[in-house]
């Protein structure tokens, strides 16, 4: 009951944040949100498969650069017709790179998924399908036009804004059914006891490739309101220090929690704006905030609410 | 002998130079307890690896209702009826009791398209679930976190997750070890109860248990089997006593 207080006053929150009038932060929170997408897509695999892929940033590149890819030099892309397409590219990529990975576990799981993301991209990086390494510049925004009716600009920040916002929810919503359903109990049940899982019937094969594809397709939408939101795409997108990102906001945010997935996105933003504005050595800061992080709250910051609770009324762990 | 459900020929498993299972021929039937006996590394939990599938066989074959499985992977096996109970506790820990079997249960009707479905309260799953934990004697402890669980009681939630999977065929690896006498006298009735309608494959050391209980016997050392008969047969073997009971039988 508590957190669906906390949800609700977040969201509140988030939808009238453009009313305070900074674009400046209007298109941050953005980024914040898009990144949340990105890491709600990967806590679907760490958090709830058990499978800690260090190669996602590749759906998300694939994602963004399929926008890049479509849109046509000397007009706007139609947003209908590009977003399934670079969601159903980076799903599929995702499936044909799953077949291959989930079969294996732990640390060679890691480094297979790193080696199929520097795979692609190198893709973008060295071919000219790519555009090499200066990525591709979008000279128009996409249009929202769909029969005739523009019902959002996408040109406008703040209806950019409103679209992630609806984008994040959604892929929240759609993650908190899918892992209630018999498919997500049985990922769920994966994560905890594979070995026992496939003794009770389950061919867990097929359920981790599914849940690598979802993870994948979801990482697509992000990487795609990404490029959406700032015109163009570059390799950097899909590099390994990106796949990284996205874990370390899993593991600020706390991992196996949806909310948890979002703050640390949040969090990972805000402290890289922060310290940035202080010092051009930011990243070393970031990674000792990160250190004490793991150390004092190894839950992430999503716990905290529980660990106050206990400390204030002495309860136990549910 | 062709009343067999499930039934190995030659069946080998070799590790390295060592045959842990070697030429082993068993046969089960429904409604028959069949025991394995055997000291420690006779190959008795090999033997059930071999048949759940969970260990790929060197050589020889195994049938379940007349058709060839030895190459069947654990989770078909499971599907088609043959569930397996493990030495070493094998739950999911995070989860509650209840959750534990649901989820063995849901393996049954597995559903996973129904994305948009609250997997805990579909009825048909939650009775069968319901339905294990009663049987295994669990019932009350439904809503507590496995982990939390006394040994005695997570090995009786190991078996109640198998029943919880519909099984034809059970093959238990000891699932008295570690129990209580209150507890072990529960399970014993558990099995009597469940014997009639299943065929069951019961690794065991507890020998007041094993003669309790099984119809028939096959006793196995170095991997071989010594001797397979009734009970009384097996009390009267000679090599039996010699190889296995010594002084005590």
């Amino acid at each position: 009951m508590k957190t669906r207080i906390a949800l609700v006053a977040a969201l509140a929150l988030l939808a009238m944040f453009p009313f305070a009038g900074a674009t400046f932060y209007t298109e941050l929170v953005t980024k914040m949100m898009i990144l949340g997408i990105f890491a709600l897509s990967l806590d679907l695999l760490v958090g709830y498969t058990g499978l800690v892929s260090f190669g996602h940033a590749a759906y998300y590149g694939i994602g963004a650069y399929a926008l890049g890819l479509l849109a046509p030099k000397y007009e706007a892309a139609n947003l209908w017709l590009t977003l399934p397409v670079a969601i159903t590219a980076a799903g599929l990529a995702a499936l044909a790179v799953g077949i291959f990975v989930v079969r294996v576990k732990g640390i060679y799981f890691i480094m297979v998924t790193l080696a199929f993301a520097q795979m692609f991209y190198f893709v973008f990086h060295d071919t000219k399908f790519g555009r090499g390494s200066d990525g591709i510049s979008m000279n128009f925004k996409p249009v929202a036009t769909i029969f005739g009716v523009t019902p959002f600009d996408l040109g406008n920040a703040t209806h950019v804004y409103y679209f992630v916002f609806a984008a994040m929810v959604a892929v929240f919503l759609f993650l908190r059914m899918l892992l209630r359903s018999p498919f997500g109990r049985a990922l769920q049940g994966i994560r905890s006891n594979e070995h026992r899982m496939r003794s009770l019937g389950f061919p867990v094969y097929r359920y981790k490739l599914a849940s690598f594809g979802i993870a994948g397709a979801l990482a697509g939408l992000a990487g795609y309101l990404s490029a959406l939101q700032f015109g163009f795409v570059n390799p950097e997108l899909l590099s390994w220090q990106q796949s990284g990102n996205v874990l370390l906001m899993l593991i600020l945010g706390g991992q196996g929690s949806l909310f948890g997935a979002v703050v640390g996105a949040f969090a990972f933003v805000a402290l890289e704006e922060i310290y940035s504005s202080v010092t051009t050595h930011w990243q070393l800061l970031l990674g000792a905030t990160i250190i004490a992080l793991v150390i004092f709250l190894p839950g992430g910051l999503a716990s905290v609410a529980g660990r106050f609770k206990r400390t204030l009324v002495g309860g136990v762990d549910e | 002998m062709s009343d067999a459900i499930l039934a190995t020929h030659g069946l080998s498993r070799r590790f390295g130079g060592l045959m842990a299972v070697n030429d082993v021929a068993i046969e089960l039937e429904t409604g028959r307890l069949h025991a394995v006996l055997g000291p420690n590394g006779a190959g008795k939990t090999t033997l059930i690896n071999l048949l759940s599938g969970e260990l790929p066989a060197s050589g020889g074959s195994i049938r379940y209702k007349g058709a060839d499985i030895t190459r069947l992977s654990p989770d078909r096996r499971s599907r088609i009826g043959i569930g397996r109970s493990f030495q070493k506790t094998n739950i999911f820990l995070a989860f509650t009791a209840f959750e534990n079997c649901r989820l063995a249960a849901q393996s049954r009707i597995p559903r996973p398209l129904h994305v948009a479905s609250d997997a805990v309260a579909f009825a048909p799953v939650r009775e069968a679930a319901q339905c294990a934990l009663d049987a295994a004697g669990l019932a009350a402890r439904a809503d507590v976190v496995a982990s939390a669980l006394s040994h005695g009681e997570q090995r009786q939630l190991e078996i109640a997750m198998v029943l919880a999977t519909a099984p034809e065929v059970l093959l238990l690896d000891e699932p008295l070890a570690g129990m209580g006498a209150e507890e072990a006298a529960r399970m014993v009735e558990l099995l009597k109860k469940i014997t009639p309608d299943h065929a069951l494959l019961l690794v065991e050391h507890d020998m007041d248990a094993v003669f309790a209980v099984a119809d028939r016997i096959t006793v196995m050392v170095n991997g071989q089997v010594l001797e397979s008969g009734s009970p009384e047969q097996i009390r009267a073997s000679p090599a039996v006593r010699q190889a296995y009971l010594g002084e005590d039988a």
